[in-house]
């Protein structure tokens, strides 16, 4: 989906808040629950075994638009592991409201099934060049936006193989497997002269690209 | 019924329900804690950096399979299941960013800091990669090649950046203090003295 998590290019921000080396990192929690947003997170996802981190990543991403740019970065986490958990059934809204004394606003509902990888298409070899497929999609995806469409230079396709976010992230634990690869693009072919120069490699599963000199990237 | 509520307000209530539905393990939560806040930190990475500028064996092992590298020392798990160390030359600088959430390789680098997984270091990086390092207090010559790799999937990133001048005579052990976190994510250069 076209969300507000989807940042890379996004215009309008400040100063990125850190100078190299301070150790601000070294207090892992700055405050004293933010640890429960991983654990519970991970006995949802790992231990219940209710869902998956591709879930959670969705979950974060339909916290609506409005409340996201306020959020804390472990809030956010506490807000997708609680809406997942009531999506299964674990707990209600009812509940988490008695606990909290107040509403405990969710993130908003799916508005997508999620959908399937591209199978039964030969790999892609480092060196080809390769096209991000012109797509817009409803669901989770991994693709980040300021790449679609654009052509880029295949560095390497991953030994390891995973299930295809897409689908996973909604839940489909049959998801087909695939590599990713990592892609290399100019900086000014994805803005032009509107950035600095230099490269980007993204990391994208199989399913989100086209080779370029084959004759399906034409329609693609 | 208050109107509004805190952050932590929530997390609390959320722990609280699991909690009365006894779907919180025992010592699970405490466990973890224990690993996020110790076990995954940047002095694993440093250690396999400092090797790698003192091996060449182990240097190449980290650049042809970085996971395998890693699991010599036991940094392997959640986050890490599928490392690549990204090698700086003169003419290049690598630097990790997740513009979409906030992936890290966490067994290596240790839980990524506020700034990196801050709205505007995901936004900007990619995009203006020499001024947020200018920014942040890294200047780079004009010749020096910037390349961002933006951690959308599952491939879990370390920068294996130069060995500094000056560095010709220390020790594995000193060569690791010259590695933080920032050097292992790419915004700074390591530094003697």
């Amino acid at each position: 989906m076209d969300g507000f998590h989807d940042l890379g290019g996004f215009q309008g921000f400040g100063k990125v808040p850190h100078r190299i080396n301070s150790l601000s990192y070294k207090q892992v929690f700055k405050q004293d629950w933010e640890h429960l947003a991983y654990s519970l997170m991970f006995i949802g996802a790992d231990h219940m075994g209710k869902f998956s981190v591709d879930e959670i990543r969705h979950a974060v991403e339909r916290i609506d638009v409005r409340q996201h740019v306020g959020t804390e970065y472990y809030e956010r986490y506490v807000i997708a592991t609680a809406t997942l958990l009531v999506e299964t059934g674990v707990i209600t809204q009812a509940e988490l409201d008695e606990a909290l004394g107040s509403h405990f606003k969710l993130a908003n509902p799916a508005h997508a099934q999620g959908r399937e990888a591209i199978t039964g298409r030969p790999p892609f070899e480092v060196g080809d060049r390769v096209i991000v497929r012109d797509e817009y999609v409803v669901g989770h995806v991994r693709m980040p936006a300021y790449v679609r469409g654009k052509q880029g230079v295949v560095l390497h396709r991953t030994t390891a193989q995973w299930p295809f976010p897409d689908a996973i992230g909604h839940g489909d634990r049959s998801a087909a497997h695939q590599p990713t690869y990592h892609v290399e693009f100019r900086v000014k072919d994805l803005w032009g002269d509107a950035a600095d120069d230099g490269l980007v490699v993204v990391d994208l599963f199989e399913s989100y690209l086209d080779k370029v000199d084959s004759p399906r990237a034409v329609h693609a | 019924m208050t109107a509004t509520s805190t952050p932590g307000e929530r997390a609390r209530a959320l722990y609280a329900v699991l909690k009365n539905k006894d779907l919180i393990p025992e010592g699970y939560i405490e466990q973890l804690t224990q690993l996020m806040e110790h076990g995954w930190s940047p002095d694993n990475g440093a250690r396999i950096v400092a090797k790698a500028w003192v091996d060449p064996a182990f240097r190449e092992l980290l650049l042809k399979d970085g996971t395998a590298a890693c699991a010599q020392f036991g940094f392997t798990g959640p986050q890490g299941e599928y490392i690549v160390a990204l090698e700086d030359t003169p003419q290049l600088k690598n630097v990790i960013v997740c513009s979409l959430c906030s992936c890290t390789n966490w067994p290596v680098l240790g839980l990524p800091p506020e700034w990196y997984k801050g709205f505007e270091f995901r936004a900007r990086l990619v995009r203006e990669g020499r001024t947020v390092l200018r920014e942040l207090g890294t200047e780079l010559a004009e010749d020096v090649l910037i390349k961002v790799w933006d951690t959308s999937a599952e491939s879990r990133y370390l920068v294996l950046p130069q060995r500094p001048a000056g560095s010709e005579h220390m020790s594995e052990e000193q060569l690791r203090q010259l590695v933080t976190k920032d050097v292992l994510i790419g915004v700074a250069l390591p530094r003697v003295g």
